[in-house]
């Protein structure tokens, strides 16, 4: 590969990979089961999506993945982007990068919550995974091994069907690092990304591994999702283990792999409240109300239902729901949509909001304050120059409804 | 004689310019207005001030995989920074400064570049080498 003979695509890829392993230190290279690249068009932009297109007009041989590689939430969904008010262009350079997608042979995913929904990974399966939230979550609820692979480095492990071997890959990085133990229990889905966001913003390092102790009951997959998301937000954590519950973590010992256990740092409700309180604006104008980052899981979105029934979104205020493309379809199937959409709201697929030209969107829609129940999207909105606040999914429905903050 | 740091071997080219420096973290997606070209989230240290065309000296890198794209759209347009130094930088920037051709480096021998480098000082970066020379001042 690297002297051409499979192609220029392939030669980028490889040299791309050496490069990023030498800056690593990395031995060498180890196989990879998925790739999933995060390439909306608006991180793309117009350069981005020309450097596709030069691989996708190669020979077939020369331009098609060698893994199962699938993709993150795209910049536009085609059935919703107008009364978001996204512009055309945005809708023509998105048709364009999912052309040149396809021609790659990447199956068009659109998700962020692939672990639920495509092809959860196993433990010890090593993968080239894009989006932080997909990483940590695939890396300590399922055990897999991924490094956080921006679209680049996916895409080349796509092609290469490898990665280096560096970071996570390695039994020497999972080890825990930090000790965090918990004397007041998260109630709902807020609470599990503000959980995240403080043990997030306490680790703050890509080398470390939180181990969370003092649960009193496991976790679900949307807690986990929630927590996982806003940890690697926050704090760019990428591993984490719960004693227990997490696979490589059946005990406090094992977290921290024979050695000694750090004194653990103690999270009580006093840090949930002043976590809520760094964005509270009670009373406030709710301008968009968004359930997003991550994509709703079916669960979810039949919770936003039930919640919206019999009521109806305040005039003055959007609401807004995006899920994957395959919740999507099950969602309408079930009806979910419909009462969803008739309240009022908007469902959006393949799509995640902050991936989707927030910055137009607020300046199009007039929105400044956002309302949502995901720490994540606290944390990244306000660079888009949103005012955030966050809030219990049960909550956001009622502001939305007020349309102000209740 | 020059102030000579060393550090890993890093990305990219050897380059010169300005330090801007804060002990704040770095995210293309989360921190830019990229369209202007200036920090825009409003907790950054750097918040309002350009980072076209400087050698911009943080703690690390913050959770975000668009960086890795962002990075070669910026130098595309020619509203990036000249370099990046990282206290420890993590996959992400790394990657997107391979992918953008950007000069970038961490892991520095005599700890924390934030506290080594200042603001306004004049810098040569070798990454090849793992070598950060501060022109302006005395060893």
């Amino acid at each position: 590969m690297l002297a051409g003979e499979h192609g220029p695509a392939r030669q980028w890829a490889i040299r791309h990979q050496v490069a990023v392993g030498q800056f690593f230190d990395a031995p060498d290279f180890v196989a990879v089961g998925q790739a999933h690249i995060m390439a909306d068009t608006e991180s793309l932009g117009p350069s981005g999506v020309a450097w596709l297109e030069q691989l996708a007009a190669l020979p077939s041989d020369h331009r098609r993945v060698r893994i199962p590689t699938i993709t993150d939430p795209r910049g536009l969904d085609f059935d919703s982007y107008q009364r978001l008010k996204q512009t055309q262009v945005m809708a023509d350079i998105e048709a364009r990068a999912i052309a040149a997608f396809e021609a790659l042979g990447v199956l068009m995913t659109n998700t962020c919550i692939n672990y639920q929904t495509i092809l959860p990974p196993v433990r010890g399966e090593h993968l080239a995974m894009g989006d932080t939230g997909v990483v940590i979550y695939c890396n300590s609820v399922q055990g897999a091994r991924s490094n956080f692979e921006g679209g680049p480095s996916a895409l080349a492990a796509g092609l290469t069907g490898r990665t280096p071997r560096y970071g996570y890959h390695l039994d020497q990085h999972r080890t825990g690092s930090r000790h965090f133990t918990l004397s007041h229990q998260p109630r709902d889905l807020a609470d599990w990304g503000a959980l995240g966001g403080i043990v997030g913003k306490a680790t703050n390092s890509y080398w470390e591994v939180p181990v969370l102790t003092g649960l009193e009951a496991v976790p679900n997959s949307d807690e986990m999702k929630h927590f996982g998301a806003a940890l690697a937000s926050f704090g760019s954590v990428a591993l984490f283990h719960i004693p227990g519950v997490t696979p490589e973590a059946r005990t406090i010992a094992e977290a921290f792999a024979g050695r000694p256990v750090p004194p653990a740092a103690r999270i009580e409700r006093a840090a949930f409240d002043a976590f809520y309180a760094t964005y509270a604006a009670p009373g406030d104008k709710a301008d968009v109300v968004v359930f997003a980052a991550p994509q709703l899981s079916l669960v979810e979105m039949a919770q936003v239902a039930d919640l919206l029934d019999g009521r109806r979104v305040h005039d003055a205020t959007s609401l807004i729901v995006t899920t994957s493309p395959e919740i999507k379809f099950a969602a309408d199937r079930m009806g979910l949509t419909r009462r969803i959409e008739d309240a009022g709201g908007i469902v959006a697929a393949g799509v995640c909001f902050y991936q989707s030209y927030a910055r137009e969107m607020a300046e199009a829609n007039g929105w400044q304050r956002l309302l949502t129940n995901s720490a994540k999207l606290v944390n990244i909105i306000a660079g888009y120059g949103y005012k955030p606040s966050l809030a219990s999914m049960a909550r956001c429905i009622d502001s939305a409804v007020a349309g102000r903050i209740v | 004689m020059p102030v000579v740091l060393k550090c890993h071997r890093g990305i990219g080219p050897t380059v010169a310019g300005t330090a801007l420096v804060a002990a704040d973290n770095f995210s293309a997606r989360y921190d830019l207005d990229r369209l202007k070209g200036v920090f825009s989230r409003p907790a950054h240290k750097l918040v309002g001030q350009s980072y076209v065309d400087v050698i911009l000296v943080l703690q690390t890198a913050k959770g975000g995989v668009a960086s890795a794209w962002m990075l070669r759209e910026m130098t595309a347009r020619n509203m990036a920074p000249k370099a990046i130094i990282f206290n420890r930088t993590n996959t992400i920037l790394a990657q997107g400064a391979a992918f953008a051709e950007l000069t970038m480096v961490d892991r520095f021998e005599l700890g924390d570049p934030t506290t080594l480098i200042r603001t306004g000082d004049e810098l040569t970066i070798e990454p090849a080498a793992g070598r950060v020379t501060i022109l302006n001042r005395d060893s």
